[in-house]
């Protein structure tokens, strides 16, 4: 039994890499191969895929070119599903300000990148044990997306 | 004794797979690296490290400790989670890059005179690096936006430098400059032997004027309750928007796009607002931003009462770990302020 107990121990230890989990940071980031199109493309299939809701495409590029400034392709992704959005500013109205949520998307050179703020974060908002959970699997469904994106070809 | 069986083989597994192996490096790159230094190490949001005028002028001992320490307040992270041989995987992928073998610098000190360095960096290297070394604004290589230098000048005065560059790395990265970026060779350009020992010796003593930063502990969001309805706060909302240096973009119902049109829920709104001076400055500081924009305020009321949110963009900005951009949010967090408390009056 002791035996068990210590490799479990061992088990446990080794696990998160094993299944590659990355320690979490504050910002999540995520390069693509693809050009931007493609890497915008690839992205919102795989918000759809993920059963999310995708509400708008801010064209930030396009206001700061109209504005007079140069820039690269530049956009910010709103996804969220009204279901959860709906409880969660009823229940937690300051966490409105952080809502719906966002993936970054921007060109860099011929590649594109993708940046989320990893939820998380947003215990020092909310910390009670159902908003947790939903904040875990945001950071699951996001890391999923920027995976998909990653490897999208 | 199914368990244990069980249990024996999943050890065997386990053990076979992550312990014993030798970590991947171009994995550990891949995963840890490469969406700021790029997968060939050209740059990005990270400087390049692919160039032979860097990696041929650093040793290993520098991209080891470099790796563990980061550069506090210039967004390359500490990674001190990494075993030393998941760090020694990565530097050994970098260092494949060049094929050349790594070089090896003396870790004697270098002693020059302070005060001639000093007058030599402000005459030479200030433009670039900074008054004290504090390094150029924003992010490694500019692929997005036009600047000045193709190439951040880093942050010389850096702890996370300082510990990392010996005197004699430090002596020959000036004697040899680093081909291919905007660092030249100060040996060609009149400089002697001994007033490149005493600019080493003025950049070493940055390690002593390191201000210790306390971390106040801020909220994450700002909120302020009107007086008023809802109508009369939008109002409240729009002329303390345009009585700033912002400019009222658009106002939308929280669940646009989530619900169909019509149906969404008109005490729960969204005012956009932007000053596009500001957001060019902020991407070029770092071009990471767009994850607290566009600026906004939401509205909500509940029970008669409505509540104005807004993110506080100087806790936001802490989580980029970039000084620069800290000073940037500090004035925003003073104009959301702004904006919030004269919409409450
Ligand atoms: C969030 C973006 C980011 C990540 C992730 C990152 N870096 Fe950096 N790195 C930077 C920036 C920015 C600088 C330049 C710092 C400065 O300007 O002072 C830098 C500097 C460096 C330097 C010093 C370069 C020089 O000219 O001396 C090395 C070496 C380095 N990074 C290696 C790495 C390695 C290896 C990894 C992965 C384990 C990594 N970085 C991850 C952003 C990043
Ligand atoms: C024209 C701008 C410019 C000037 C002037 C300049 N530098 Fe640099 N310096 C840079 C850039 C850019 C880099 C980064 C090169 C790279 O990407 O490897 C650099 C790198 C360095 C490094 C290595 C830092 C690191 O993190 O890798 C040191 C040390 C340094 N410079 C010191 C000096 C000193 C001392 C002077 C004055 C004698 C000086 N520099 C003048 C632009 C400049």
């Amino acid at each position: 039994m002791r035996h068990i107990r210590l490799k479990l121990i061992v088990f446990l230890l080794t696990l998160p890499g094993f299944l590659n989990i990355a320690l979490a940071q504050d910002v999540m980031m995520v390069r693509s191969s693809l050009r931007f199109p493609e890497a915008m493309a690839a992205l919102q299939n795989s918000v759809i895929a993920h059963k999310y809701t995708l509400s708008r495409i801010q064209r930030v590029d396009i206001g700061l070119t109209r504005a007079g400034y140069k820039t690269d392709r530049y956009r910010i992704v709103f996804f969220g599903k009204q279901p959860e959005l709906e409880k969660i500013t009823d229940r937690h109205p300051q966490m409105a300000a952080f809502l719906p949520l966002k993936l970054v998307i921007f060109a860099e050179g011929d590649e594109t990148i993708i940046v989320a703020l990893n939820p998380l974060h947003y215990r020092q908002v909310v910390d009670d044990h159902d908003m947790n959970i939903l904040y875990q699997r945001w950071a699951n469904d996001i890391r999923s997306i920027m995976d998909d994106v990653s490897h999208a070809e | 004794m199914v368990l244990k069986i069980i249990f024996n083989i999943l050890f065997l597994l386990i053990i076979s797979s992550t312990t014993l192996a030798a970590p991947d490096g171009k994995r550990l790159y891949s995963r840890n690296c490469a969406a700021c230094h790029g997968n060939d190490g050209m740059g990005g949001v990270g400087v390049p490290l692919a160039l032979p005028g860097f990696i041929e002028s650093v040793s290993d001992r520098y991209l080891f400790r470099t790796i563990r320490h980061g550069r506090p307040g210039r967004v390359m992270p500490a990674f001190s989670d990494l075993s030393d041989a998941q760090v020694e995987a990565i530097v050994n992928v970098i260092r494949n890059w060049s094929g050349k073998p790594a070089p090896v610098f003396l870790q004697t000190k270098i002693k020059g005179d302070v005060k001639k360095g000093k007058d030599l960096f402000k005459q030479h290297c200030t433009a670039c690096h900074g008054m004290t070394g504090e390094g150029g604004t924003g992010t490694g290589v500019t692929f997005s936006r036009p600047r000045k230098l193709p190439i951040i000048a880093p942050a010389i005065n850096n702890p996370g430098f300082l510990s990392s560059a010996s005197d004699e790395m430090i002596r020959q990265t000036l004697i040899k400059g680093r081909l291919g970026t905007p660092m030249n060779s100060y040996r060609g350009n009149g400089l002697k032997e001994d007033d490149i020992n005493d600019l080493v010796t003025y950049v070493r003593s940055f390690e002593r004027h390191h201000p210790v930063k306390k971390a106040a502990k801020i909220t994450d969001y700002l909120s302020y309750e009107s007086s008023e309805n809802m109508e009369d706060t939008l109002i409240a909302v729009k002329r303390a928007i345009r009585g700033s240096n912002f400019k009222l973009i658009r106002i939308q119902k929280f669940e646009k796009g989530f619900v169909k049109e019509g149906q969404e829920d008109a005490k729960k709104v969204i005012v956009y607002f932007c000053n596009f001076n500001m957001l060019d400055r902020a991407l070029k500081i770092d071009p990471r931003v767009g994850l607290f924009l566009p600026c906004r305020i939401t509205l909500l009321e509940q029970n008669g009462k409505v509540q104005m949110t807004s993110i506080n963009p100087s806790a936001m900005s802490k989580k980029f770990d970039n000084d620069e951009l800290n000073k940037l949010c500090a004035q925003m967090t003073r104009m959301y302020k702004d904006i919030l408390e004269e919409a409450s009056l």
